[in-house]
């Protein structure tokens, strides 16, 4: 048998003093050969990265900027609250009462925002609140991508039965009402933190990623990479998570996004509601004050 | 040769002459809303290490149909195999286990696909999809899987190979394209190659390199090919011999040459008539009057009569099987069989 690995059947690199085209010519190739691919070698390194790409591309649009400084100002708040306040959420102090007007030449002050009815400063709490609400954000898009993505890959993957069995519970899933399913799940908590907010609402949320991921799955299954990647002998696990996931993620990522919003939103309504935060959650946040203000 | 270990005995264990791979009568339906379509009906073929035997058809032929079927990558459901069998050195790929047919595929049997551009992930890296067919069937490490990437890409002479490695598919021409899904095939040296239309989406300048490069690439490993193809030009210099299908069936074989020069059925005249020539410049091509049958109601007998200029009653009660012919004084033609009741009109006449 011939070794593919000789040297001497061919040459990868013209000869000095040969010009490209005839050193096509020789090797029985056409102009094809792209003759401008020396030339390019030399800036490729830093020409074609397609993170490279995006960030050059969107470092100059105004929203993006605005929009990246404002997320990254909400996560350093996350992380370190008492970076950006003094004052202590929890400590009431009745002298201040919430009919005391806001100081708002007090910036960052105690006083800033004004007082909640505990005589709390409403700045520190939202501060202190943000960590929930990001947390919740996160952890709850991360779960119903996982789950609703895996669900919607082995349904749109294997089809038929499979298919069937797992599409029906979905559509039981998804006739259950966010909010009142998770009022409901609360209920059923002893101690609620912010980590039973994400088990319920990431129980009940995953649907909509699930019938997503099916569909973007149907599509991509058909493609014929994926047929040629059988024919070559790759198995059930590499076509679906080398080859079909990376295809079919697109849209997932766009629902999951837009859905983060709202369960930061949804926690928001749990908690005046005052469901998500009555035990267990003591530590402040800012949809709690909103809750106890209107309240009272 | 070191790096690549062949698993069931190389290419030499088998004595000379024994097919590689043998179609038996294969039948395959696909069940539609309209009824059922039968796509192959009892398609036969043999390919020996070394050679090349090309399939020709038009599109619902069965041609790549029968070419899924022996890659195992027929959509089940809607297909069906319902008889038949497909012998790969002896072994009935069809009633093997899915981990054994598996190991077959790529490893053993490789196929080429029409469109590179489709063909290849759009998100994967050349170098990584090249890569993967050690990764996978050798469990070699990344980075030499990489390594291996750029030997094939040298070895299908693409230029600047390291360079290139870990660019995306659509940074590549066509021709290129092409010629890394043929190092993809490649790659595990298999036994077999089928190649589906390999040239049909190049432009002809690049269509005669790649097939040039393949010819060159399987004789050199002695490897069995399948070329699937509709181009009777691309078939005449690489292929050794020819089988022409029609409805789902072979309706002649024949050593190239032979069947380029006296066809043995009304069909392939056909098909070689309706090549454009230069001597017939300013008159109008001939073609094949009519269209090929729907599949779901293929014609009673032989299934090309309704087109056929020598059409009589038999051709139209009478299912025609595929026989040998012989020449005009009875002496035998090695490889030639048709499926014409009246073969030896076509062929002497």
């Amino acid at each position: 048998m011939p070794d593919i690995h000789d040297e001497d059947s061919y040459e990868p690199h013209p000869k000095p003093g040969v010009s490209r085209l005839d050193y096509a010519g020789e090797q029985g190739m056409a102009v094809e050969q792209e003759t401008l691919v020396e030339r390019d070698v030399v800036k490729r390194e830093e020409a074609r990265s397609l993170w490279g790409d995006a960030w050059r591309d969107l470092r100059r649009r105004p929203i993006f900027l605005i929009s990246a400084v404002l997320i990254l100002l909400l996560v350093v708040m996350a992380i370190f609250p008492w970076a950006f306040t003094d004052a202590d959420p929890r400590k009431a102090d009745l002298v201040n009462d919430y009919l005391k007007r806001p100081d708002w030449g007090d910036v960052f002050g105690v006083g800033w925002f004004g007082y909640d009815a505990q005589g709390r400063s409403i700045y520190a709490r939202v501060v202190y609140g943000a960590r929930a609400s990001i947390t919740v954000g996160i952890f709850v898009t991360a779960a119903v991508t996982v789950i609703g993505g895996l669900t919607g890959m082995v349904a749109g993957y294997f089809g038929g039965a499979v298919d069937a069995v797992i599409s029906r519970i979905t559509d039981i899933f998804f006739g259950i009402p966010l909010l009142l399913g998770a009022l409901v799940l609360l209920n059923a908590f002893s101690t609620r933190t912010v980590w039973s907010v994400v088990i319920a609402l990431g129980v009940l949320g995953w649907t909509q990623i699930a019938r997503v991921m099916r569909g973007a799955v149907l599509t991509v299954k058909q493609a014929d990479y994926v047929v040629a990647g059988r024919a070559l002998g790759a198995g059930t696990g590499r076509l679906m998570f080398r080859h079909i996931l990376p295809n079919a993620i697109a849209p997932v990522i766009v629902v999951a996004t837009i859905a983060l919003g709202g369960y930061i939103a949804t926690e928001a309504t749990l908690s005046f509601l005052g469901i998500a935060g009555r035990r267990g959650a003591r530590r402040p946040r800012s949809e709690a004050s909103l809750s106890e203000g209107s309240a009272s | 040769m070191d790096a690549v270990e062949v698993i069931g005995g190389g290419r030499e264990s088998l004595a000379p002459g024994t097919p590689l791979l043998e179609v038996e009568d294969l039948h395959v339906e696909f069940h539609t809303r309209d009824g059922v379509a039968k796509a192959v009906n009892g398609v036969s073929y043999a390919v020996s290490a070394g050679e090349t035997l090309a399939v020709l058809g038009e599109s619902g032929s069965g041609k790549s149909v029968t070419a899924q079927a022996v890659m195992g990558i027929l959509d089940m459901p809607p297909g069906r195999i319902t008889s038949g069998r497909i012998l790969f050195r002896g072994e009935d790929l069809l009633t093997m286990g899915a981990n054994a047919r598996r190991a077959v595929r790529g490893q053993k049997i490789a196929m080429i696909f029409q469109d590179a551009l489709s063909a290849l992930n759009p998100v994967l890296s050349v170098g990584y999809q090249l890569g993967e067919m050690f990764r996978t069937h050798h469990g070699v490490s990344r980075k030499e899987a990489r390594e291996k990437a750029v030997e094939l890409m040298d070895r299908v002479r693409i230029p600047a190979a390291k360079q290139r490695v870990g660019d995306f598919p659509h940074q590549f021409s066509g021709g290129m394209r092409q010629r890394i899904m043929i190092a993809m095939a490649l790659a595990l040296e298999p036994d077999l190659i089928i190649a589906d239309e390999p040239t049909t989406a190049l432009d002809v300048t690049v269509q005669a390199q790649v097939m040039d490069l393949l010819a060159e690439l399987q004789s050199e490993f002695n490897m069995g090919l399948i070329l699937i193809t509709h181009d009777l030009g691309v078939v005449a210099d690489v292929a050794d011999k020819i089988a022409v299908m029609y409805a789902g069936r072979i309706v002649e074989s024949a050593p190239v040459h032979e069947l380029y020069a006296r066809p043995a059925h009304p069909y392939t005249r056909g098909l070689l008539d309706s090549i454009p020539r230069l001597d017939q410049k300013g008159q109008n091509l001939h073609a094949i009057k009519g269209l090929p049958p729907n599949l779901l109601r293929i014609p009673e007998g032989c299934a090309f009569n309704p087109r056929c200029d020598r059409a009589q009653d038999r051709c139209r009660s009478e299912l025609p099987p595929l026989v040998p012919v012989t020449g005009e004084h009875g002496e035998e033609l090695v490889g030639r069989r048709s499926a014409c009741h009246y073969w030896r009109e076509t062929l002497h006449g």
